[in-house]
């Protein structure tokens, strides 16, 4: 008896060392930052991005994982954003249902998923630089559509006036709250695709990533298996899109334009697409740029700075920050083992 | 015009088994003008292990790649246990039994050894599927403990099979081949690329196979060849055109001139 006490206490370990301590520090971190932070950097930074790491996430899952390379992240999230306007409430005295926020949030994440499943049930047919091209293409036919249709997306205006919800006697679109919903969603989403990355469903995900005709040679539904990583995607582009609407108060054909579609792609790449973690912090550098460089360089200017700045790091690192962090790492370790003078 | 088909040591194993593992009736492979296979016609009893052997060109990957569905046949049918399989999809004959090694190493590089073992057993289970993470207690985690040690890579269980060299990567593709309830096996050039020391595992891990196990091997090392085989059909230009047991091929004059320069032996 006291034999498998000892040895169940030295081979297992407790949540908080299976957790990591990086976790923890930075789980610590994010709750505290609203302490230091004001409404501007809670929101603007904070919550902006965790959105948009939410939204490489999505891609991080079908191009980390996957294989899947997809410009048509922005599009889910987009789906997603016009349904919550359309379902809920707006004012732009069109459509406009009235729904509540719980039954209008899991049918525009539904929508999104869906959507989603669609697109790469079409993009599963093709690999690489092609499946960068047809969802370029769905992202570009969205937009004009969109842009051009005015019974459903109420055309160039789109929808404006959409509120987060307020429950629980709390104000969702308060600085503080929204932050706190945006930091909820992104650790859920986060937790998930970690977790997920070490399931049986993950595996298969990354075996045929690295050898599709071998998955099938095992026996495995590859089609079904990439188009369900879609579906999957699709619920984390989806939620980002709600948060987004919240967020912006609008959404447009201006929200899911090719630009927007690139900015997801970047933050994943600068981030990097080898942990979950690396879109959250290439969406924290772009969103900074975004932000500051316009009054680091001037109005005119501040695009070529940001771009200057994505070149460097892929140039420096093509697996974004998480490759540079990976290169630091061990010359760091070997200092800290070096004995003091 | 075609030599007969010699089916002694088939009909043996057969008054024992009570059915051919493998069956080709006059199959067929054509790439446009491009004849690859032709009339191939061959009956291979359960678990008998025989080597197809020939020059490169020969029709012996075409041959493989029609018995497990990544070509279809121009012509013929093929039966595996009885079956008629000819009109399946690959996955479909995996599922009853049938696997393959490749040529050139199919792995999955960013996978651990054990997490490639564990999807190809996972791959013919009726489980496939599953959000979770598989539990130690899983049984197809402890099949794939198993295969590991059969293959002599249990210290590379946690390994990145990126970072495994040639031999070890051969060693897994047997493994992933040996997933689930392997009935018959083709094996496609094993031994391409390994050491000598390499070799003689891979002698010894074939003839510890269960007996139960049979296997197709292409071979260009007639030594494993002849050392893991009990019976040996040449292919020339996408035709069956010798058989015999290791020793008579060995020492067959017109074998010798064509394959081995007349100096085998």
């Amino acid at each position: 008896m006291s034999l498998a006490i000892a040895t169940d206490g030295t081979t297992q370990r407790n949540w908080l060392e299976k957790l990591g301590a990086g976790h923890v520090i930075l789980g610590v971190a994010l709750v505290l930052y609203p302490l230091v932070a004001s409404d501007f950097f809670l929101t603007q930074i904070g919550g902006y991005s965790l959105i948009f790491g939410m939204l490489g996430l999505s891609l991080m899952l079908l191009a980390g994982y996957g294989g899947m390379v997809s410009l048509a992240q922005i599009t889910v999230a987009g789906i997603s954003a016009y349904a919550i306007a359309i379902l809920g409430n707006n004012n732009s005295n069109i459509l406009g249902f009235g729904w509540p926020w719980w039954l209008a949030v899991p049918f525009a994440v539904l929508a999104a998923a869906v959507a989603s499943a669609l697109i790469g049930w079409i993009s599963v047919r093709t690999e690489g630089i092609y499946t960068i091209m047809i969802t370029l293409a769905i992202a570009t036919a969205t937009y004009y559509f969109a842009q051009q249709n005015y019974a459903i997306f109420n055309g160039h205006s789109g929808y404006a006036g959409i509120r987060a919800p307020a429950f629980w006697g709390i104000g969702w679109r308060d600085a503080k709250p929204f932050y706190y919903l945006c930091l909820g969603l992104a650790v859920l989403s986060y937790a998930a695709v970690l977790y997920g990355s070490r399931s049986t469903f993950g595996m298969t995900l990354q075996a045929i990533r690295d050898n599709p005709r071998r998955m099938r040679a095992l026996g495995y539904h590859v089609t079904a298996h990439k188009v369900f990583a879609w579906l999957l995607s699709g619920v984390i582009a989806g939620l980002a899109g709600v948060l987004l609407v919240w967020f912006n108060g609008r959404v447009s054909p201006g929200t899911i334009g090719v630009d927007a579609a690139i900015d997801v792609l970047i933050i994943a790449v600068i981030g990097g697409l080898r942990h979950p973690i690396g879109p959250f912090l290439g969406a924290l550098v772009v969103v900074l740029m975004q932000t500051f460089a316009i009054d680091i360089v001037g109005a005119e200017r501040f695009n070529t700075l940001i771009g200057m700045v994505f070149l460097i790091i892929v140039f420096v690192s093509p697996d974004g920050i998480l490759g540079l962090w990976g290169r630091i790492k061990p010359h760091l370790a070997q200092e800290s083992l070096r004995p003091g003078p | 015009m075609q030599p007969p088909v010699t089916e002694s040591l088939a009909a043996n194993r057969l008054q024992s088994t009570g059915a051919y593992a493998l069956e080709l009736d006059g199959v067929a492979r054509r790439f446009g003008a491009l004849v690859a296979l032709s009339g191939i016609t061959m009956r291979i009893a359960a678990g008998e292990r025989r080597a197809v052997l020939g020059s490169n060109g020969a029709g012996k990957t075409t041959l493989f790649n029609a018995v497990t569905g990544d070509f279809m046949p121009t012509s013929g049918r093929i039966r595996f246990f009885g079956e008629d399989i000819t009109d399946l999809p690959p996955h479909e004959r995996i599922r009853r039994g049938l696997r393959r090694t490749y040529q050139i190493s199919q792995l999955f590089k960013g996978l651990s050894v054990l997490d490639s073992i564990f999807l190809a057993c996972r791959g013919v289970s009726r489980r496939r599927f599953s959000l979770l993470r598989p539990a130690a207690s899983d049984v197809n985690m402890a099949q794939a403990e198993s295969i590991l040690n059969a293959v002599h890579l249990d210290t590379y269980r946690d390994t990145l099979v990126a970072t495994l060299s040639h031999g070890q990567q051969r060693q897994l593709e047997i493994a992933l081949a040996l997933a689930g309830a392997p009935r018959f096996i083709l094996f496609d050039e094993p031994a391409a690329g390994l050491s000598p020391t390499e070799r003689r595992d891979l002698v010894a891990i074939l003839n510890a196979l269960p007996k139960h196990i049979g296997y197709i091997i292409i071979e260009h090392d007639l030594d494993v060849a002849l050392r893991v085989s009990e019976y040996v059909s040449m292919m020339h230009n996408g035709r069956l055109f010798k058989e015999g047991t290791p020793r008579e091929i060995e020492a067959d004059p017109e074998v010798q001139e064509i394959y081995l320069g007349g100096k085998h032996g």
